[in-house]
């Protein structure tokens, strides 16, 4: 078999905005100009949801495709495994190819998590054997035993997700093509769902990876592909092509023309690295700003995100008992902060502002400022990690100093 | 197309598990059950024995037993035909999720329709059994035609199934008018009456490709005798040359699917 596993080769795809047809007496001039015509202009109402898009994956490998909602990412996904054709250039996939797009899209909400589970491996391929054979495994991967001869309709949407999961996961192609699966499930699960994939990997398969989850990706894949508004911005090893689309997601999210401006925010552990932390180490922030015209008692907060935005902790120079500056014209300010990352394992976000020390005015924002990651060892729930350690678990019988009994 | 048949070879077990899904479906949260594929029959039989009691009223001839066997076994293979052009036209818009999301050969859909409605017919024939038994209707070497009926019947079925699931996906206007087209067909059809009752304008009705089957249902149970075999040839043809071109059109339009829903 090739070296190759994928390839697009300058894949463009078009689509209409809105409805296509009205009605029947469309229908003769529809069905023979589609067929026959694949013009490289577009119409009115065309739009390209991919535009001359290559890129070569190799066998074993694990490759992720990152970018920003709407930027051509699932439509790459859907021209691999067939569902679309693209308007022009070729695609090749060497050997059998399974996706995971929204899982459980074979589900029927009136079947049991048993036949829904017969179904949906005959969906993605499977012989009926086959899915005799690792019905087992996939019940346990799910660990939704109890919950078997339930119909769907009736389970959560987690469960839901995670019933299609362990379906599809345990389908054996050579190339597994994943979208965004993992943003269900718990933590428990989602680890579960990478440390599966992981195996997948070291089975030989490769492995296409779509998610939001950058830490995902980052752990998951060697090489990633930016996409922005359909175009191919970067291919480059994972953390590389990852801080790129940090760096122009929070260029767009700016606030400008205020008095005072957040040139950047770093943070970097002692090591150097910039990106990926382990619970518990030390790093440091740096902040820079500038002031543009003179101003008053400036004071800069220092944020901490999780993912969903939310503020997880805060600080600021004034709250650490530094006395707010006075700036000129022109002057440059820079703040470092050290912190101690007592995060549960995820991805964070940095957020900056300066403001007049007693908050009548905001001078400058950069929120989201920068993206890093925190592993850790220690498997915990919740956004803090305050690195628990089991110290004794020890079983009694009867009359013991205990007063409680398992 | 030989690459195409392959891959639905290679596929049949979803053709399987999708034709179990619908069954299963069909009968989960029904009270009545199996009963549903009998009702259908049923009630054409019952309207078609009150139209042919009228009739004989008014001619002043006789009803007879015989002209019951006659509406049934025209009614059950009818019902199943209507059925399954019905589910099978909708089959496509009805699983938006499947088409849209995942890779497999489509025209497992209307074809599953299709094979769902076969287990009703199945048990709508049992009953049907019962009641030519019961009417003494008796056998005949002609008997071992009725799965060749039914074998043309199943390929006409799918062949419009097939192209009119595509159709429908493309243009939801097709899903009503094979609504109001399969209301009113029963009239145009021989279900109620033989053709024969038209002289020598039963010819035109008799283009209609069901038409021939049904006829030679009645012919090959009910009178024991020898089918009007060119007219049958007729309908086989229709059958498989409508059969090939739907395929083919379905196939050709298949790509376009996910985006056009």
């Amino acid at each position: 078999m090739s070296e190759i596993a994928l390839k697009m080769d300058g894949v463009s795809k078009k689509f209409r905005k809105g409805e296509i047809y009205d009605s029947l007496r469309d229908l003769i001039p529809a069905l023979t100009g589609k067929f026959l015509r694949r013009s490289d202009h577009l119409e009115k109402e065309e739009f390209w949801a991919l535009r001359d898009v290559s890129f070569e994956v190799k066998r074993g490998e694990a490759f992720g495709i990152i970018g920003p909602n709407g930027a051509g990412k699932s439509t790459i996904l859907k021209l691999l495994s067939g569902i679309f054709q693209p308007t022009s250039g070729s695609l090749s996939v060497n050997g059998t190819l399974s996706a995971l797009i929204e899982v459980g899209a074979g589900f029927h909400p009136d079947l049991t998590g048993r036949e829904n589970i017969y179904l949906n491996g005959a969906i993605l391929g499977m012989k009926r054997e086959e899915i005799q054979a690792k019905f087992d495994q996939i019940v346990e991967f799910s660990g939704l035993s109890e919950f078997l001869d339930t119909p769907v309709k009736r389970y959560s949407s987690g469960m839901y997700a995670r019933l299609g999961f362990s379906v599809a996961a345990h389908v054996d192609p050579d190339v597994l093509v994943v979208d965004e699966v993992l943003s269900v499930g718990d933590l428990v699960f989602q680890r579960r769902c990478l440390e599966r994939m992981s195996e997948i990997l070291t089975g030989g398969a490769t492995v296409l990876f779509v998610s939001h989850n950058l830490h995902a990706v980052a752990e998951l894949c060697s090489r990633s592909l930016l996409l922005d508004k359909g175009r191919v911005a970067m291919i480059d090893r994972s953390s590389a092509v990852i801080s790129e689309y940090l760096t122009r997601a929070s260029g767009a999210r700016r606030e400008r023309g205020g008095p005072v401006e957040i040139l950047s925010v770093d943070v970097r552990s002692e090591s150097g690295e910039t990106l990926r932390f382990q619970t518990g180490e030390t790093v440091f922030v740096e902040i820079e700003l500038v002031a543009h015209e003179a101003v008053s008692r400036v004071a800069v907060v220092l944020d901490v995100l999780g993912e969903d935005q939310y503020e997880l902790f805060s600080t600021s120079t004034e709250r650490l008992g530094e006395a707010p500056v006075d700036l000129q014209k022109d002057e440059h300010l820079r703040c470092r902060f050290q912190i101690d990352l007592l995060l549960a394992q995820g991805s964070y976000r940095l957020g900056a502002h300066a403001h007049r020390y007693d908050l009548e005015r905001s001078y400058d924002s950069l929120v989201p400022a920068c993206t890093f990651y925190v592993s850790s060892d220690i498997s915990v729930r919740g956004a803090v990690n305050c690195r628990p350690r089991l110290l004794e678990q020890t079983r009694f019988s009867g009359e013991s100093s205990s007063p409680r009994e398992n | 197309m030989r690459a195409h048949l392959r891959e639905l070879m290679r596929y049949r077990e979803l053709l399987r598990s999708l034709t179990w899904r619908e069954i299963r479906i069909k009968y989960k949260q029904a009270i009545m059950g199996i009963l549903w594929a009998v009702l259908m029959p049923m009630l054409v039989v019952s309207a078609g024995i009150l139209v042919k009691y009228a009739a004989s009223r008014l001619a002043g001839t006789e009803f007879n037993t015989s002209q019951v066997a006659s509406i049934s076994v025209r009614a059950v293979p009818w019902a199943f035909f209507v059925a399954a052009l019905r589910f099978s036209t909708g089959s496509l818009i009805a699983n938006t999720n499947l088409v849209t999301r995942i890779y497999f050969p489509k025209e497992i859909f209307p074809l599953a329709s299709v094979g769902a409605q076969l287990l009703d017919f199945t048990v709508a024939s049992g009953v049907l059994l019962v009641l030519l038994t019961a009417l003494r209707v008796g056998v005949s070497i002609y008997l071992f035609w009725v799965p060749v009926l039914m074998l043309i019947l199943i390929l006409l079925v799918a062949g419009l199934g097939i192209f009119l699931s595509a159709a429908a996906l493309f243009f939801r206007d097709v899903k009503y008018l094979v609504e109001v087209f399969l209301t009113f067909a029963i009239f145009f059809t021989p279900v109620f009456y033989n053709v024969d009752l038209f002289g020598r304008w039963a010819k035109v009705l008799l283009i209609n490709p069901v038409a021939p089957i049904l006829e030679a249902m009645d012919a090959v149970i009910v009178s024991h005798q020898e089918p009007q075999l060119a007219w049958l040839a007729y309908s086989a043809g229709i059958a498989l040359v409508f059969l090939v071109a739907a395929y083919s059109f379905f196939k050709r339009s298949e790509p376009m699917f996910a985006e056009s829903i």
